[in-house]
């Protein structure tokens, strides 16, 4: 019988994790590591899970030794947050193109400088090419269900990529909501043994992992991981429909909210959406069709799925939690823009960088996004593309 | 490449001779056989070429020893040669060989 109670994103991911059992977690046990591995780390103090735990002297060392743990065929789990996944960075790399089916739980926080330890997206969004897939959660129950699903996604054999599973810094990790916890045992059966396709220790036919790859075959190697990740769609969606036939919370690549009818489209990751619903809400009830589209799988991008949704839209918004210094607007803004822009769907879209280093973003200043969207839509064309919410002195 | 042993009874495909397709290459750039830098030609890198003079030669074995592509022939515990598929030029065993003569570079990649 799944049981309720209230745990903050951390705990909730402890929770999850010790459930899986996980064969190996390396992680960096301290800043900018959150609670999790601390909560987690309680866990095998207590004999309560049969994983082995390393304790590394670096992030980069903790994407290493995950590196190797999962190549010799252990489920392997770690967890990081702001610098430490920028420390992680060169390896991230090496685990996608190796093939490494590894799940890493990110908590979002801003990069340094200026110093800074609060939510933004700066830190996932520097490794959203890294070839790792991305998954942002709304709130702590979807922390929970997407750690146990991102285990079978991973090692899907279609697949056989890493999985990041990301939570907002604060907003999901420290903060206490209502969870419901399913069994021990349900999770065990939901994911299952680990079925390695690469085993450096099978002594049959012993293989070996990430040798030289000549010019010749490079490029071939990059084309099947592409393909693979392009793939993952299909995974992801189907393991998270499996789980809502389970324990009755479904998930896909997408959530809309209200956005079949509406003129206005909202597009935001993370727990902003929630908030967004909100102001949704109270829009309807001024008769203004406003609605949300959340990208839950940012990789690999659902460009058909967000066009089909946002097509017919009056003018579109995206929601930036972090910037391209240099570039035109945010990275989700990009992407969703270039989506539709090559299928032909050509509505204007603005772009709003929110939230960096922390600002809270408040039901009201995303009202302001749905007014200057509803001018938009007015005009029928962008006024400014690249806005910035909240901003002393930006207007 | 030898017949994969792999291939019959593994999860992983081996792959094909030749320079194979996306599809055909094993998942992740495993290597799925030990021993195979064997198929990799370094002979094709070579710019200069290692003379060897069996007359002058005491089969001392240093070159054997220094020989970064195990490229020294070696027939009944006497060196008779290089292996011209993996011979990359370097010269060391040229530069080692304590016998003048025995061992000398020339000019050119190719014999
Ligand atoms: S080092 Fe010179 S003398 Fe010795 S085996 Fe080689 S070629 Fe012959
Ligand atoms: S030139 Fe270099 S590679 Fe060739 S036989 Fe001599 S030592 Fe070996």
């Amino acid at each position: 019988m799944p049981r309720l109670i209230g745990l903050t994103g951390d705990g909730a991911t402890a929770e999850a994790m010790r459930q899986i059992d996980p064969d190996v977690v390396a992680a960096y046990p301290i800043t900018p590591q959150t609670e999790i591995v601390e909560r987690f780390a309680e866990f095998v103090a207590d004999g309560l899970v049969n994983t082995e735990f390393v304790a590394v002297e670096s992030e980069h060392s903790a994407m290493s030794a995950c590196c190797g743990s999962s190549a010799a065929g252990a489920r392997t789990i770690t967890c990081t947050s702001s610098q430490g996944l920028a420390l992680m960075h060169e390896v991230l790399y090496i685990a996608a193109g190796n093939r490494l089916p590894i799940v890493l739980i990110n908590v979002n926080r801003t990069l340094s400088a200026p110093l800074n330890i609060h939510c933004d997206h700066s830190d996932s969004m520097g490794s959203r090419d890294s070839g790792w897939i991305q998954l942002y959660c709304e709130n702590v129950q979807e922390v929970y269900d997407t750690v146990i699903q991102a285990v079978r996604i991973a090692e899907h054999p279609q697949v056989m990529l890493p999985v990041m599973v990301n939570l907002d810094g604060f907003v999901l990790s420290h903060s206490v909501e209502r969870l419901e916890l399913l069994d021990d045992e349900q999770v065990r059966e939901f994911v299952g043994p680990f079925q390695p396709v690469v085993d450096l220790l099978d002594l049959e036919h012993p293989p070996a992992l990430g040798a030289l790859v000549a010019p010749e075959f490079h490029f071939e190697h990059k084309y099947a991981q592409w393909l693979a990740t392009d793939g993952a769609r299909a995974v992801i969606e189907g393991v998270g429909c499996e789980f809502g036939e389970r324990f009755g919370r479904s998930y896909g690549l997408l959530d809309l909210y209200r956005l079949e009818d509406a003129e206005l489209a909202l597009v935001v990751l993370g727990s902003t959406a929630g908030t967004a619903r909100a102001v949704v809400d109270d829009l309807r009830e001024r008769g203004i069709r406003a609605g949300t589209l959340r990208i839950r799988c940012f990789r690999p991008f659902p460009a058909d799925e967000i066009v089909g949704a946002l097509q017919g839209k009056k003018a579109v918004a995206v929601m930036d939690r972090a910037g391209t210094q240099g570039g035109e607007g945010g990275p989700v803004f990009g992407e969703v823009r270039a989506a539709l822009h090559t299928r032909g769907v050509l509505l204007p879209v603005i772009n709003y960088i929110y939230g960096l280093g922390g600002r809270d973003v408040p039901a009201a200043s995303v009202a302001r996004v749905f007014t200057h969207l509803g001018q938009v839509a007015e005009a029928g064309k962008v006024d400014r593309a690249v806005n910035y919410l909240d901003l002393r002195g930006w207007n | 490449m030898a017949e994969s042993k792999l291939a019959a009874g593994s999860k992983i495909a081996a792959p094909p001779r030749g320079l194979p397709a996306w599809l055909e290459i094993p998942l992740g750039g495993i290597l799925v056989e030990p021993g195979n830098a064997v198929e990799y030609r370094t002979g094709s890198w070579r710019t200069r070429r290692p003379i060897h003079d069996p007359a002058r030669c005491t089969s001392c074995m240093i070159c054997w020893l220094y020989c970064p592509d195990d490229a020294i022939v070696v027939r009944e515990q006497k060196v008779v040669g290089v292996d011209k598929d993996h011979c990359k030029g370097c010269g060391i065993c040229a530069r080692e060989c304590p016998v003048k003569g025995a061992m000398n570079m020339a000019e050119g990649g190719a014999y």
